[in-house]
């Protein structure tokens, strides 16, 4: 029996832990039941007006949604092209799934909830999660049909973070409370201030980078330490949100300056600042790998 | 005791506890929610010793682990530990009046609860709140409950 504690470390385990857990997930849809039948309910039952003020609620902000996105198309030509000039990658767009809570407690003292999309829709471990307004956290374990995922909040998880205002990059920690963050590691002379927006900084690779985390909100210096102490409230509704996205991202960036050499190569008198980078670009990406 | 049919309802009763074990609790009762499974166990243990055996504990054990997401065994080792000295004491524990039997049931709980805390300190340093303690006590004020409900399960199989 105790066998198996330490067998756990090899990860041999995990394909008992998915049969098993072919058998106990029902009990986890079962428990959450109630409430999908009482959000159907309420659905059901709310009026014609109601439903017709919210549509058209959400025409409005598709539209204002759409026109912001018109610009976003070329803004991304003009970054591609920007971080060519710099010799430097470009991470490529993400893919999302949509994931529904699943309304159990699994553990109480540890920010981890279920949900209902498992490795039955391609979910890995080390996933980053989102919701519409930041980072939720990170799928911690798949099983097939659920899986498992750790809040930014838990007292075990930590994600590299930048400060949106200057650049300045530090771990946030979470503090086991569902409101706070902590930073635990700027020193008193740090240039943050209430109000600053955290986001990922993409190091460490489970997290893209530039999605907000948080928003600094308290900021005490002590002069008899040497690191000051930072609380942040998280950006994403962690009690709040029933839906969820998982994120696939790229782990390896890809280099989009390669169209170019395309071009190149079928019109080798074009002197663009673009072509003329792409050599040195390629050699960097290669010397990174 | 007629020895048919009896698992059916064992079983019913253990998804029960799971389900009452992963249930969303309003607020303060999340954390006062008291492991059922183990309670529905030790009861099933003691008065049908014959059908409830360490390997059931085991086997329920790591369902449980896998239900709550913890490290596998974690709960299987801990519920057969358990189950084991309820089995060599379910004569005498049988006899014992209510209050005894909670008393019993408190130790146990007790026991179980500085297992996890052991448990959980060699697999990573976790703060753990003072509340980590209070299922042992609620657990101990559900037990009469839990056994008079439990008894009427069984004997209204034995009156079929």
């Amino acid at each position: 029996m105790a066998l198996l504690i330490t067998e756990y470390r090899s990860h041999r385990l995990d394909s008992l832990r998915s049969t098993l857990s072919v058998v106990i997930d029902p009990i986890k849809y079962l428990i959450d039941l109630p409430s999908v039948l009482i959000e159907e309910a309420a659905y059901s039952i709310s009026s014609y007006s109601a439903l017709k003020t919210e549509n058209a609620h959400l025409r409005d902000e598709q539209f204002i949604d759409k026109t912001r996105l018109l610009k976003f198309d070329s803004l991304e030509k003009e970054n591609i092209r920007l971080r060519a000039l710099l010799e430097n990658s470009f991470k490529l767009g993400e893919q999302l799934l949509i994931a529904e809570l699943l309304s159990i407690n699994m553990a109480p003292y540890e920010h981890v909830v279920a949900v209902n999309k498992g490795t039955r829709f391609g979910v890995h471990p080390q996933q980053p999660v989102l919701d519409a307004n930041g980072v939720v956290g990170q799928v911690f374990r798949a099983l097939p049909f659920s899986s498992e995922i750790m809040l930014i909040t838990d007292p075990n998880h930590a994600i590299p973070v930048q400060v949106n205002r200057n650049g300045l990059l530090t771990i946030a920690v979470g503090s086991g409370q569902l409101n706070r963050l902590n930073l635990p590691f700027l020193p008193n002379n740090a240039d943050i201030r209430p109000g600053d927006l955290l986001i990922t900084s993409g190091l460490g690779g489970t997290f893209p980078s530039g999605y907000p985390v948080a928003v600094v909100d308290d900021f005490t210096p002590i002069t008899s330490k040497p690191f000051v102490n930072i609380t942040a409230t998280p950006k994403a509704m962690l009690d709040r949100n029933r839906e969820l996205l998982i994120v696939w991202s790229d782990s390896s960036p890809v280099s989009l300056t390669t169209k170019p050499t395309a071009e190149t190569v079928n019109n080798p008198s074009a002197d663009s600042v673009l072509t003329r980078k792409v050599p040195a670009a390629k050699a960097g990406t290669a010397s990174d790998e | 005791m007629n020895n048919y049919s009896g698992f059916g309802r064992i079983i019913v009763t253990i998804v029960v506890a799971m389900c009452l074990r992963i249930a969303p609790w309003p607020g303060f009762l999340i954390n006062i929610n008291p492991d059922w499974v183990l309670l529905a166990l030790i009861y099933w243990t003691i008065a049908v010793p014959e059908r409830v055996g360490i390997f059931h504990a085991w086997t329920i054990g790591l369902l449980t682990d896998v239900l709550t997401g913890r490290v596998l065994g974690q709960y299987a080792l801990t519920y057969s530990l358990i189950i084991y000295i309820c089995l060599l004491l379910h004569k005498r524990l049988r006899q014992f009046p209510l209050p005894q039997q909670s008393l019993f049931i408190f130790f146990c709980l007790l026991f179980i609860q500085i297992l996890l805390f052991w448990l959980n300190n060699i697999q990573h340093q976790s703060q753990l709140h003072a509340s980590f303690w209070l299922p042992v006590f609620t657990g101990t004020l559900c037990w009469p409950f839990i056994y008079t409900a439990l008894r009427r399960v069984r004997l209204s199989r034995r009156a079929k």
